[in-house]
């Protein structure tokens, strides 16, 4: 069984930070493996490991930066990976979900993979949509928030627990090839081992442009634009402790009492 | 038309049903046309009346099973919206909505938006208003489309109050069984061991700031001297640090204790919805942006690793060495 893991480098924003026109200054931004897909890759790897996987694909969308994010895939224990990248790719602002997927569509349609593994969403712009509107272009059956996996290789089945609202979870069979979204949680993500990390450097990872994958600009600019990014409205109200640590937990002490909720 | 999916579950609506009409009402209004609603599934009958609410002018029931199942529901509304030609289709921005939305866009070649909080349409634009960053920015993503799906945060919008006069039609769907790839075969609700933090009038809450397991000590002595019932944000109990029974949020518990101190907790809308109902919320945190403390009443902008000793030195407890 073959297992597609796609990830994502997110940009992760500075606790200070200010806002240019509709983006936020290089200074202020760091890149990183995205949260949701580290659990995905994990799940990934396990397979692997139990036997049930005989390979794992990681598969990216990014500028040629993103490798160092790509190659912690592989330092984790993906066999190989693919970054599609494109000139015209460079100049979109807002990929949607629906670029992402057409793109992605292509990688499944030439990796054949039995299952694909995506984060329930990305820490950046959080659609949390693409994985669904992947399988569906493809033809692939879903299931969306999984935080749990059990797979029947022989039956073809992913017995998954799809994490509802509420604390509660709904128990599904979910035919393969399927995508499944992986919910934080699902396993505990690996640190890769200095091993890993050295193995990574050798593993392949195969750089595909839109032409190579049978697609052209027109099939990525997407009809969302973003117009306009601000900071949310504060409404905070709240009363500051001020002073030094010893202040502000003398104050806390004297609220906690006067609530009635402390008695010491 | 503006067309709204309802969610149910379990034999019930869920409120974002509410509140989704409220959100396709004002849509509605800024496009002048109708809005319908969709009720897939269950007790369809008892549901529309549930659904009768201010604004709503047509209801449609689609009888068809008892729970959600993505392919039922992605079928459904792919006729519905081949039927009815709506503007936007609306959606809750819940795990089932985001089940079943980005399919039907996708079936569709629709544009898709999710988890918005604020919707304007205005000379055949829409204008989305979602968060990107982890809710440190908020944007405006201007549409250009004639149709689009479009998934609704849940708790941003009002529920829909009143009674209306709705016509309500049953909806003739034609599902191919054979298409459905998916099968629910039962829910199971998280165990609720050895305490319900549902119950507690007092709660101590941590989240990442607390950096490493080998810290939570400190917050087990602040719980100890003063009588507090110890919860915890999400990444806590994904990292197994903490049970599951103790998370509050989205897929948590909700609690509505007397205080609620939240300590290195960031406030995520997740976690936010699980808590904002608490009478008094305290919040501590290094970061003087972080969302908390837009819904908190006292804030401390400082670091717990040294906020927290003194807390419990003054309640007359010991400093663990952490």
């Amino acid at each position: 069984m073959k297992v597609l893991v796609t990830v994502k480098e997110v940009r992760e924003v500075d606790d200070e930070f200010e806002i240019e026109g509709t983006e936020i200054p290089e200074q202020y931004l760091e890149y990183d493996l995205n949260e949701w897909d580290d659990y995905a890759v994990e799940e990934g790897v396990q397979l692997q490991e139990d036997g049930v996987a005989d390979e794992v694909v990681a598969a990216t969308i990014g500028p040629e930066r993103t490798e160092e994010t790509i190659r912690m895939a592989l330092a984790k224990g993906a066999d190989r990976a693919v970054r599609v990248w494109d000139d015209a790719l460079e100049d979109v602002e807002l990929l949607d979900v629906g670029a992402k997927a057409r793109i992605l569509a292509e990688v499944v349609e030439e990796e054949e993979p039995d299952l694909v593994l995506t984060g329930v969403q990305a820490g950046d712009d959080a659609f949390g949509a693409t994985g669904v509107a992947l399988a569906r272009k493809v033809g692939y059956e879903w299931a969306a928030v999984v935080n749990h996996l059990d797979l029947d290789a022989d039956e073809g089945v992913a017995h998954v627990h799809r994490e509802l609202e509420g604390g509660i979870d709904e128990l599904t069979d979910v035919e393969l090839p399927a995508v499944l979204t992986i919910q934080t949680g699902i396993n505990e993500p690996r640190y890769a081992s200095l091993r890993g990390i050295r193995q990574a450097q050798r593993k392949e990872i195969a750089e595909q442009s839109l032409g190579d994958l049978g697609l052209s600009a027109a099939d990525v600019e997407g009809e969302l634009e973003l117009t306009d990014m601000y900071e949310p409205e504060t409404e905070s109200e709240a009363t500051y402790f001020e002073g030094d640590a010893g202040e502000q937990a003398a104050q806390l002490a004297d609220l906690l009492r006067d609530a009635g909720v402390v008695d010491a | 038309m503006i067309l709204a999916v309802a969610e149910h579950r379990r034999g019930e609506l869920r409120d974002v049903s509410l509140e989704l009409i409220t959100a396709g009402r004002q849509l509605a209004d800024d496009v002048d046309t109708a809005l319908h609603v969709a009720v897939i599934g269950g007790d369809v009958d008892r549901f529309a009346e549930r659904l009768d609410r201010d604004g709503v002018d047509v209801i449609h029931t689609v009888d068809h099973g008892e729970e959600f199942n993505h392919g039922v529901y992605e079928q459904v509304t792919v006729q519905l919206v081949e039927e009815l030609d709506p503007e936007y289709v609306l959606t809750p921005n819940s795990v089932n909505g985001l089940d079943f939305a980005p399919a039907v866009a996708t079936k569709l070649d629709l544009p898709l938006v999710t988890d918005a909080v604020g919707l304007t349409a205005d000379d055949g634009t829409l204008t989305v208003n979602r968060d990107m960053y982890g809710s440190k920015v908020e944007t405006a993503v201007g549409v250009d489309a004639d149709q689009a799906v479009v998934t609704i945060r849940g708790g941003d919008w009002a529920p829909a109050e009143g009674t209306a006069d709705a016509e309500v039609r049953a909806f003739d769907a034609e599902v191919d069984e054979s298409a459905l790839g998916s099968t629910v075969t039962g829910f199971e609700a998280a165990a609720e061991g050895d305490v319900d933090i549902s119950e507690a009038e007092f709660i101590v809450s941590i989240g990442r700031g607390i950096e490493e397991e080998e810290n939570l000590p400190l917050i087990e002595a602040l719980v100890e001297a003063t009588g507090a019932t110890l919860a915890s944000s999400r990444p806590i109990v994904d990292n197994e640090w903490l049970p599951k029974n103790r998370q509050v949020g989205q897929s948590g518990k909700v609690v509505t204790p007397d205080v609620y101190v939240a300590i290195g907790i960031s406030g995520a809308v997740q976690h936010v919805a699980g808590m904002k109902g608490s009478d008094t919320i305290v919040a501590i945190n290094t970061d003087p942006n972080a969302p908390i403390f837009d819904i908190a009443d006292y804030g401390i902008a400082g670091d717990l690793f040294e906020v927290v000793p003194e807390l419990i030195e003054e309640f007359g407890g010991e400093v663990p060495d952490v």
